[in-house]
């Protein structure tokens, strides 16, 4: 009886695992990665992510075999990782079979000749057994992982992901290291292939990994409570060392690191300046707005228009004459559209938001506006900023002459952002400690009550959602001055998407949280291009898994954990604000 | 009374704003359509195309809505991935109407044809909402609002770029059926064929849908479930297998509304659905989101303002190109009715405060 | 002595349902007054109406001479009107003391700006604040438990806490909607000598929905009974309890008889478990 119940979890795990891995190759995840190595001329990332799958499949079909409370039972978990492996690669088979059989391309894009090929593993002419080989021994490797002891598990694991996270990196580090010459650019070319490792430098990393988690887990009680016995004073001159170290590392980044990835840098920074503001909104005071990007216009065209040395420039008055004016513009913008809406219910808001934003890119590309805002051609010519003086004004598609540190390029900008997001970050902190974050809060959690206590909720919500657009506004001033240009058709969906998605991976309302969600949602794609092919693919994933196992995000503030996990149908009925349905 | 000086011109700012947003567009609307009509530029052939588009795509925008407003009524989420139902409809439609025009059977039954393609497309739509209910929707019943609504916008981001992973970032061109060109002359006026059919065919999508909500055991259930769950458990209602109908009837109408507008605009991308959705959804709110009827109001008559107004409201005031501006006219409609009216033309007043 | 608070020809109606129904009631100043009534007698609908919750559709309602039927719940509460909820309604995950700060919203008045800047001005009002909202705690009987989160107080410290908390809008008159359900004996003994002290040590009104009969009996001036959004009958205890009109319309016809006394136990018994709102 409870035999074949394994079986046939297993057999289900197993079905499961391959049409998510032909869902990898049909949607040409499969086909992509494979351009890029993870180790060099072994495994290439497409490999990779097919081997993942089976080894997952096998990981929890081992799992789901035993019994959580009885202890392990190593056989039952093998076997059923090696069942669930084996149906995985079976799939496939069956898969690439049909493909050759009938011509699945007519209707699926990526299954095409070159993508069976991939399935061959470089192994020559496919015979029908190596896909369910690999399933096999991969599934087996699963339920081994899960059969082992935690303290080797964990270790290992790390390792691996580890090792991983440094061949889809190598080359951002790999740039950095070359750039310092010498016997550092030498190791690096030892240990970084043109794209992912080498087979040493995988050999290094794997080990050095595992060493360091091992080390790790054995003695970090030690080391926890070494530190625990130091006296107060020490803490704190240790715990600064730390942050200065970090601060360090963020700062000199851009410097070494070469023009793309400092660009990748500065944008992701003006993501996170854009999400500590909007976290405000969204995180502090919980209104959705999914309209951000129309306030991000807003300040892209209020600089270009007051800077620009084009014909569109109205005035050509400095950057940083331009920033304070286009973000009090925004807050004006934030007034005007939020002050009709703020009075509408929750999920009513985000919709009515979402429908600004896409009026404001309407109206910015269309004909109507063209002669003041460049219309589809947009406004280029936008004028750098300059610590120092700036030149006179001498005509139209001439700049103003910098004498002094012109911000020209990423490597400026980026100080110019990272002081803006610190600059919004510290705000953040200081009114959620103050009456108006308590307001907030209370809005958040019972609007009604806190109506009820005297909050104006207009008045209040006004401000939240003010803020938001006072940041997205400083944020879209920052990236036309990045960029020297405006278009509408940047002014997409996408961006107040884009800002929404990071708060919510990293965690509403907590500050580190944005900065997490800032790398991972932004940063990642931009640097991986490859993987920018699926970054919304991959943001849609990450949305819904968020909501499902994890709303708090990735690095919680300590308030939404303590929420989210309560309020639902099981919450204590005796403090859970039930929502009026007068 | 201690309200401050600044309160009260909040309170003020507020109402005036409010006011002064409601004259300019009456003002925009009424001296637009006075000088667009004295300036005499279209032709009445050219107005009865018009209206006759906004019937037609208003019923596509009818036949989507009705997918927001049955889950609205019944979960009161915003089911944010509706829109790529829809689009997913289109493409199943494509690919069967492709090959049945390939093998030559859309030239011979033309009207089968065009049912198997529906059908097709509904039966792709409702698989797909199926699954995302039970993925993304079903473990978050009872959470917070905004959870299962953001849940829904990734959703439909995974649903948009997995369409375009599997069938690629263009443009598939619906096959042209030839018994869908050319004109029909109805009393003296031309009308474009595939509009008519299109109106037609979800005209009698709408009726089966009113019939089965209206009549049948399911749709009473659904009714009762849309009216108090708890109790509607109480009568012995499988409340979950209605909430699995309500999605899967809902999507069935998307997918034809999907198939119906290939038709029209014969292509279909996997951004398709973004647009469309957005707009259904503001023909639901327009009719009184969580009422059937106005869906179908709603659609229609955000497809009518839609297609006349650029030319009725904008064209004569100077501005340039103005169907550029349509979709906006859209959105500033959503934002009207959810200001001024949150109840829509035929529902109860729920957007304020549940 | 005046009426602090005077409700006249007042009407409600939910679609065809009228809930309330040309309802006149007033609240002397300085009073403990009570609405008692079945469930869904209309009794919490009238609170709304009172904290602007729910507009009426007819009639007028003023407070100290001030019309308040057109306000916003925040302009009422700011007139110096306070409620406590039927289930309770803390921010759960704010401590206790941040619940009673969030109370005092309107008395604290530094903007944005000089809370960003925390000037001088800005941290001593805070720091007053505290100081008063520590103060209200221990007036509560929870001094000490202000970090706690408000989900995590027990049953009875969260009621105590929800009129900490209306207390902290320093409200002239207070509503306090059926604030013994849930209590057993003693502490509902304590909650009754509590809401005397709240009236004769700060001198605030108090309205009071309450099925527990003891609690009303013992310390209301004077009774109104709701029935089907009607009045159905008004004042002082004694004379509630020998109206037959009230008898009847909570035990039903034939049990007027039965007379008041022998239904005390039942009443309390009878407490709702459902929420009416």
């Amino acid at each position: 009886m409870k035999k074949e119940n394994f079986i046939w979890t297993s057999v289900r795990t197993g079905l499961l695992g391959g049409i998510i891995a032909i869902f990898l190759c049909l949607i040409g995840m499969v086909e992509i990665f494979s351009k890029r190595d993870v180790i060099e001329k072994i495994i290439t990332l497409g490999d990779f992510i097919l081997l993942a799958t089976f080894l997952s499949t096998g990981y929890i079909a081992a799992r789901k075999s035993s019994n959580p409370e009885e202890q392990k039972q190593p056989l039952n978990s093998l076997m059923a990782g090696l069942l669930a492996g084996l149906i995985t690669g079976l799939l496939m088979v069956i898969f690439v079979w049909l493909g050759t059989q009938i011509n699945l391309r007519a209707v699926f894009l990526n299954a095409s000749p070159a993508l069976y090929k991939l399935l061959e593993f470089r192994q020559g002419t496919s015979s029908g057994w190596l896909l369910p080989t690999i399933g096999l021994s991969a599934g087996l490797a699963g339920a081994l992982l899960f059969i082992l002891p935690e303290k080797i598990r964990q270790p290992l694991t790390r390792a691996i992901f580890f090792t991983f996270f440094m061949a889809l990196f190598s080359g951002l580090f790999r740039v950095i290291m070359i750039n310092q010459k010498g016997e550092i650019a030498k190791f690096a070319k030892y240990i970084f292939g043109q794209t992912g490792l080498t087979t040493e430098g995988t050999i290094i990393f794997f080990t050095a990994a595992l060493l360091i988690s091992i080390f790790w887990a054995t003695s970090s009680r030690s080391l926890q409570e070494g530190y625990a016995r130091l006296p107060k004073n020490n803490q704190t001159i240790l715990r600064v060392l730390l942050f200065i170290f970090i601060a360090y590392i963020a700062l000199a980044l851009p410097q070494v690191s070469g023009p793309f990835i400092a660009q990748v840098i500065v944008i992701v920074s003006v993501y996170i300046l854009m999400g500590l503001g909007l976290n405000i909104t969204l995180g502090f005071a919980g209104l959705l707005d999914l309209g951000f990007v129309a306030f991000f216009a807003v300040g892209a065209y209020t600089v270009g228009l007051l800077t620009s040395y084009s014909i569109f420039g109205l005035q050509h008055i400095p950057f940083w004459v331009a920033v304070p004016i286009a973000v009090l513009i925004s807050m004006l913008f934030g007034a005007i559209l939020g002050l009709p809406v703020l009075g509408v219910r929750g999920d009513y808001l985000a919709i009515a938001t979402l429908g600004f934003g896409e009026i404001v890119r309407l109206l910015a590309g269309s004909d109507f506006l063209a002669p003041f805002l460049g219309g589809a051609q947009g406004i280029v010519g936008v004028q750098k900023p300059c610590l120092g003086f700036l030149g006179e004004f001498l005509k139209t598609d001439v700049p103003r002459v910098c004498t002094g540190l012109e911000l020209g390029g990423p490597k400026e900008i980026y100080y110019l952002a990272v002081a803006s997001a610190i600059l919004i970050a510290f705000i953040a902190l200081r009114l959620q400690k103050s009456r108006l974050g308590r307001a907030w809060m209370a809005i958040r959690e019972d609007e009604d009550v806190a109506e009820a206590l005297g909050i104006n909720l207009i008045q209040t919500k006004l401000l939240a959602y003010m803020l938001g657009a006072a940041s997205a506004g400083l944020g879209g001033a920052i990236f036309t001055v990045l960029v020297g240009s405006i278009f509408s058709t940047s002014m997409v969906l996408i961006v107040s998407i884009n800002v929404v998605a990071l708060i919510i991976v990293g965690g509403m309302g907590s500050i580190p949280g944005v900065i997490v969600g800032a790398i991972a949602l932004i940063g990642l794609p931009e640097l991986l291009r490859e993987v920018s092919e699926f970054r919304f693919l991959f943001y849609g994933i990450a949305l819904v898994m968020m909501m499902l196992a994890k709303p708090e995000g990735l690095w919680p503030a300590q308030a939404i954990l303590r929420e989210l996990h309560h309020e639902g149908p099981s919450a204590e009925p005796k403090v859970k604000p039930s929502k009026a349905k007068a | 009374m201690r309200t401050s000086i600044g309160e009260r011109l909040l309170d003020l700012a507020v109402s005036g704003f409010l006011w002064g947003f409601r004259i300019l567009i009456v003002v925009v609307v009424v001296l637009g359509t006075i000088l667009t009509i004295q300036a005499g530029k279209y032709t009445g052939q050219q107005w009865i195309d018009f209206v006759v588009f906004g019937i037609s795509q208003g019923s596509i925008y009818a036949l989507i809505a009705l997918g927001y407003t049955m889950v609205y009524g019944i979960l009161r989420m915003i089911n944010f991935a509706h829109g790529e139902i829809f689009m997913s409809g289109a493409f199943g439609g494509y690919f069967i109407a492709t090959w049945l025009a390939g093998i030559g059977f859309m030239d011979q039954h033309p009207m089968l044809g065009l049912i198997i393609a529906i059908l097709f497309g509904m039966l792709i739509s409702t698989l797909i909402a199926l699954l995302v209910e039970r993925i993304a929707y079903r473990p978050l019943r009872g959470a917070p609002r905004l959870v299962p609504l953001i849940s829904a916008i990734g959703a439909s981001y995974f649903l948009q770029y997995t369409f375009r992973g599997l069938f690629g970032p263009g443009v598939y061109a619906y096959p042209s059926i030839s018994a869908l060109d050319g004109k029909f002359n109805f009393l003296g006026i031309d009308i474009l064929k595939v509009q008519v059919i299109v109106a037609v065919a979800a005209l009698i999508m709408m009726s089966i849908l009113y019939f089965i909500v209206m009549y049948t055991k399911i749709g009473k259930a659904m009714r009762a479930v849309s009216e108090n769950k708890d109790v509607a458990a109480l009568m012995g209602i499988d409340v979950n297998r209605i909430i699995v109908s309500t999605f899967a009837l809902g999507a069935a109408m998307a997918g034809a509304a999907g198939v119906l507008y290939g038709l029209t605009f014969r292509q279909v991308t996997f951004f398709t659905g973004f647009t469309p959705g957005i707009k259904a959804f503001t023909a639901a709110v327009l009719g009184g989101i969580g009422n059937i009827p106005g869906a179908m109001v709603g659609g229609l008559v955000l497809g009518l303002v839609e297609s006349i107004g650029p030319a009725l409201f904008l064209d004569s005031l100077g501005i340039p190109r103005p169907y550029q501006l349509k979709d906006a006219i859209a959105y500033i409609m959503l934002v009207m009715i959810l200001l001024f009216r949150p109840s829509g033309i035929l529902g109860e007043r729920i957007s304020k405060k549940a | 002595m005046t009426d602090i608070l005077s409700a006249k020809k007042v009407i409600k109606r939910f679609g065809g349902l009228v809930a309330v129904n040309s309802v006149d009631f007033d609240i002397p100043e300085n009073s403990i007054v009570s609405i008692i009534g079945p469930n869904g007698a209309g009794k919490t609908t009238f609170f709304n109406m009172i904290t602007g919750f729910g507009k009426i559709d007819e009639g007028e309602i003023s407070f100290e001479g001030t019309p308040t039927h057109r306000l916003r719940p925040d302009q009422i509460t700011r007139l110096g009107i306070s409620r406590t909820y039927q289930n309770i309604r803390l921010f759960p995950d704010m401590t206790a003391l941040e619940n009673i700060l969030v109370g005092q919203h309107l008395f604290l008045t530094s903007s944005w700006i000089s809370a960003v800047l925390n000037t001088p001005r800005v941290r001593a009002e805070e720091k007053m604040a505290i100081e008063e909202a520590q103060r209200l705690l221990n007036f509560v009987n929870l001094a000490g438990k202000g970090d706690m989160l408000a989900r995590n107080l027990p049953y009875g410290a969260q009621r105590r806490l929800e009129i900490a908390r209306a207390l902290a809008t320093k409200p002239k008159l207070l509503l306090l909607d059926e604030p013994s359900a849930g209590m057993n004996p003693s502490e509902t003994e304590d909650l009754t000598n509590f809401i005397r002290r709240l009236r004769d040590e700060l001198g605030i009104s108090i309205l009071l929905i309450e099925h527990h009969m003891r609690v009303v009996m013992g310390i209301s001036e004077r009774i109104t009974v709701l029935d089907y959004g009607e009045k159905i009958a008004e004042g002082t205890p004694k004379e509630i309890q020998s109206n037959p009109k009230v008898i009847e319309a909570y035990l039903g016809r034939g049990a007027a008889t039965a007379g008041m006394a022998n239904s005390h136990e039942r009443f309390s018994e009878n407490q709702p478990k459902s929420q009416t709102r």
